[in-house]
């Protein structure tokens, strides 16, 4: 079933095997963490990490450890390096300049004291992203050594698959790709479900665009994942799975490949897992552009082969999916859960975050915000915590307008809800969404009309075409937001979009179509004058759309 | 195989459906007419014209009444006035979605397109057309298909696949710029796959795919002696 | 009873056809093989030409009209030659309020080139992506297979021209 016998082209990772340089003997005094997740890269990371290499052995400092890890979280900052020992962080590390690091690295003399960590780094809590930024993604020892697979051990010697069913219902852990589905009960009902072989998929497909958490786990610490679907595996009773990875994550994909290599050979994926009776095979299938194969049945159609175009639910994956078998779907963020809830316990999970809404999550901080990167939270933590004090605030010192969560169904939220609680309920209530955790923060130079004309474009060339109030509504609903931003529309119009909005969002068969009428809903309620200026006054306010004239008659 | 019934109510009338049944079949059984399009009867459900969908208690999610199966005490509701109201934008939707010019078509007369729109009361539309530029293919030697009129509804893709087996139609391309298409884009006439059966003229509801050399109002398909009963769950096959 | 057919041969002696072959042969010629076997196509040739389509189909078994459906509904697959160079630019949301709209305006506007064209010449052809996943280099942008971010609308005209 697998394919990774050898890697073909598109697999074979650049030349990144030699990756950093560890002390012949005993452990290092000090080490530098390099992040080579993909944004710091494309800012010549791993460069930084060969030329730290060659001037640490240049200087013939044997007790300095140079390693190559995943993401750092702020990667406004790139190319970042750390340094575990004093809790420094170095940023914009160029590698023609590395003098006053390996300067630091040369002298320190670490005694447990660390540097005050600033807010964007202090207030997170990390469960899902514990390794990443610690492990180097492309070692199995090293993520062995933080205590890797130990969970699944525990699960598959220790506990009856019910039991672990049981910690991820305690856990009160809901879907972490937007639906917020408790994911507890998903894994009972597949378990429960008549059919056979069960298959587990995850969802790499993170599509919001905005969003990168997905991006970042998997290039960060890929393991983690694997271990997460192994145990859902044992949990559901399948015995082979796949992630389903967009195709615009190359990276990803590659560490991913080569973890699932090495935790085959090592024992710890395929058959008779760590010598138990469990057999665990999974394979990685590449999406091919298409937003909507985010979607759970039109991800499973892919997979099988076909366009990505979604089915009518009920009947749901969990009872009849993949080749019409019982398949559970999550999240690679929910995955990334799994280990730490079976390792610590359903209820140290359910004790962090909000009532309704346990556990962190992560979000990915972007847009005209200082601090742009990953942040992992308590659910609960205030937007105005994670835009402001960790975020610091708007780039430029200009004024807050609002937040947009969810991707395009989701919503934009005005500053007077800047002080809510980040939970599924309250970003429901204040007509937003959660969506997989993009949070682009928007100033006075966003016009809230051009950001609903935006996410219409984006479902409009992301519907898959197969009903007809999403292929054809979002194309009209372009249309009359095309006017509207043009000084071409009338109140009229106005109304009809509105009609037509509520039209697609109940008709529509699947969550593209029932939520691209959301930015515009949203942005309604909160901006109306927007709309208002653009349609009676003809002007822009934040002077952004580009609207004529009206011909004067001579 | 368990034969069992479930009762439910639609429109307020108590009524009986089997397992695995249909809203929609439970419904025709019970003379409560629900508008369809993409539906015909020996064809797969697909639930993507939406014109069928219905309104059920507990829930305040709309669900197609072809491809929702039955369960006991599911109350439905097929003919509120929001319903109505969605269906007559539905079928607006699809008149602007190509070049539907009834006055120069063969099926004039002979549509369900037309007969959809006359049944929901739509006289007039209320948004643009969208006038894309879409051909016309006639190099087979029998039939032809005029893109212009059609709604995707995917009849011809279903027919040809599951009881033709011959897979020629297809569809390309994704949202509005999906087409139905023959084998790889490749025109009709060259077709390596096509057996020339005709089912896909004979299940078209408008007037996209037609038998050559008839002419406008003629209807797309003949009259055949052969197919005296071809007529669809509660809906007219078109034909005078 | 399937039909016996003789076995598929690839569209040419191509030593890159044998990479198509072993993919699909590796998923076990099976019809779910498909979208990996495009792929495989794609990145061997830059494109998916119709021959590469007509030989997935008599490989994996599954209709020209199924072939061509899959190929053409995912925008990642390209039917069409690309030029030498190819650029992507990101058009997520975070790019797009960073001004991404700006650069390909002045894309158009400097090479009368617009997404999913190639230039005359055949040097550069120019896609974009809702979303990299590099939102903190907003706006960003791919030359080659490379990252670029922050990119400046004139200061990249100047080097795609220079390509």
């Amino acid at each position: 079933m697998t394919d990774l016998a050898a890697p073909g082209p598109a697999d074979r990772p650049e030349r990144r095997r030699v990756a950093g340089v560890t002390p012949a003997d005993g452990p290092a005094r000090v080490s530098a963490y390099v992040c080579e997740a993909v944004s710091c890269l494309s800012a010549q990371s791993h460069e930084v990490l060969t030329g730290l290499g060659a001037e640490v052995a240049q200087r013939g400092l044997t007790d300095v450890e140079i390693k190559r890890v995943g993401c750092l979280g702020l990667c406004a900052a790139g190319p970042l390096v750390r340094i575990p020992e004093t809790g420094q962080l170095f940023r914009h590390v160029s590698p023609d300049d590395l003098g006053a690091l390996v300067e630091t690295l040369a002298t320190a003399r670490p005694d447990g004291q660390h540097e005050a960590e600033e807010p964007f780094f202090s207030r997170q809590m990390r469960i899902a992203t514990e390794n990443s930024g610690v492990v180097d993604p492309e070692s199995l020892d090293d993520y062995l050594a933080m205590g890797g697979y130990e969970a699944l051990r525990k699960a598959l010697t220790t506990m009856q698959p019910n039991e672990v069913r049981g910690e991820m219902k305690a856990s009160g852990l809901r879907g972490r790709g937007g639906a917020g589905y408790p994911t507890g009960l998903k894994w009972s009902t597949v378990a429960k479900s008549i059919g056979s072989p069960k298959y587990v998929i995850c969802n790499a497909d993170e599509g919001d665009p905005g969003a990168f958490m997905d991006r970042s786990v998997l290039e960060s610490d890929p393991h983690r994942v694997i271990e997460g679907m192994a145990i859902a595996a044992y949990a559901i009773g399948a015995a082979s799975g796949y992630v389903y990875c967009r195709a615009e994550y190359p990276l990803a994909v590659t560490r991913l490949k080569k973890a699932i290599r090495d935790a085959t050979r090592g024992g710890y994926l395929g058959a008779s897992v760590m010598e138990t009776e469990f057999s665990f095979e999974v394979d990685v299938r590449l999406g091919a552009g298409a937003f909507v194969c985010g979607e759970e049945t039109a991800l499973i159609a892919s997979i099988e082969g076909g366009r990505g175009t979604p089915t009518p639910r009920p009947p749901y994956p969990a009872v009849s999916g993949l080749w019409d078998r019982p398949t559970l779907i999550n999240n690679v963020e929910t995955y990334a859960n799994v280990a730490p809830i079976i390792r610590n316990g359903g209820e140290w999970f359910a004790g962090i975050g909000s009532a309704t809404s346990n556990g962190t999550k992560v979000f990915a901080l972007a847009g005209r915000v200082v601090n742009t990167g990953l942040v992992e939270v308590p659910m609960g933590t205030t937007l105005r915590e994670i835009v402001f004090d960790m975020g610091g605030g708007i780039v430029d010192g200009r004024e807050f307008k609002a937040v947009q969560t969810g991707g395009p169904a989701g919503g934009c939220i005005p500053a007077q809800f800047l002080d809510m609680p980040v939970d599924f309920e309250s970003l429901m209530g204040v007509g937003s969404f959660m969506g997989s955790g993009g949070m682009i923060v928007m100033d006075d130079t966003s016009c809230m009309v051009n950001v609903a004309k935006y996410f219409m474009d984006f479902c409009r060339e992301e519907s898959c075409g197969k009903c007809v109030p999403c292929r054809v509504g979002t194309t009209q609903l372009y249309i009359l937001l095309d006017r509207i931003t043009t000084g071409a529309a009338t109140m009229e119009d106005l109304a009809q979009m509105e009609r037509l909005a509520g039209m697609v969002q109940r008709t529509s068969l699947c969550g593209l179509g029932q939520g691209a009428p959301n930015p515009i809903f949203s942005t309604l309620r909160y901006f109306r004058d927007e709309y208002l200026a653009h349609i009676v006054d003809r002007t822009c306010p934040a002077g952004v759309c580009t609207i004529e004239p009206l011909p004067v008659p001579a | 195989m368990t034969a069992t019934v479930y009762t439910l109510r639609i429109n307020g009338q108590d009524v009986a459906g089997a397992e695995g049944q249909s809203i929609l079949s439970v419904a025709a059984e019970n003379g409560i007419r629900i508008p369809t399009m993409c539906h015909l009867d020996g064809l797969t459900d697909i639930g993507s014209c939406r014109l069928c969908v219905v309104e059920t208690a507990g829930s305040n999610k709309l669900t197609p009444a072809c491809t929702t199966m039955v369960s006991e005490g599911l109350d439905v509701t097929t003919d509120s006035e929001q319903l109505v109201e969605y269906r007559r934008m539905l079928v607006e939707m699809l008149f602007l979605e190509r070049n539907h010019i009834c006055a120069v078509c063969v099926a004039n007369n002979h549509c369900e397109l037309q007969n959809k729109a006359e049944e929901l009361e739509v006289d007039h539309f209320e948004l643009p057309v969208i006038e894309p530029l879409v051909g016309i293919d006639a190099s087979h030697p029998f039939f032809a298909i005029d893109h212009n009129r059609c709604i995707m509804c995917v009849r011809c893709v279903r027919v040809c696949g599951e009881i033709e087996g011959a897979h020629t139609w297809g569809v390309m391309g994704s949202g509005i710029d999906e087409r139905v298409v023959t084998d790889m884009g490749t025109p009709w006439g060259d077709s390596t796959t096509c057996t020339s059966c005709g089912k896909c003229v004979q299940v078209c509801p408008t007037g996209a795919l037609f038998e050559k050399g008839r002419s406008i109002a003629e209807g797309s398909k003949a009259r055949r002696p052969f197919l005296p009963y071809l007529h669809v769950l509660g809906q007219d096959s078109g034909q005078a | 009873m399937a039909v016996a057919r003789a076995k598929p041969t690839a569209p040419s002696d191509d030593k890159r056809w044998k990479i198509v072959e072993t993919r699909m042969r590796r998923l076990g010629n099976r019809p779910d093989a498909l979208i990996e076997a495009l792929h495989s196509a794609q990145e061997a040739f830059g494109y998916i030409d119709d021959g590469a389509l007509r030989y997935v189909s008599e490989t994996l078994s599954v209709p020209p009209s199924t072939v061509f459906g899959v190929a053409t509904f995912y925008h990642h697959f390209t039917l069409k030659p690309q030029g030498e160079h190819t650029c992507v630019v990101c058009t997520g949301t975070a790019c797009h309020i960073n001004g991404a709209g700006e650069i390909l305006t002045a894309i158009k506007a400097a090479m009368a080139l617009k997404p999913r064209e190639t230039t005359p010449d055949g040097k550069l052809s120019l896609l974009t992506a809702r979303c990299l996943g590099v939102c903190s280099l907003a706006p960003a942008a791919i030359v080659d297979g490379v990252v670029e971010g922050r990119v400046v609308a004139d200061e990249f005209v100047t080097r795609l021209e220079m390509l």
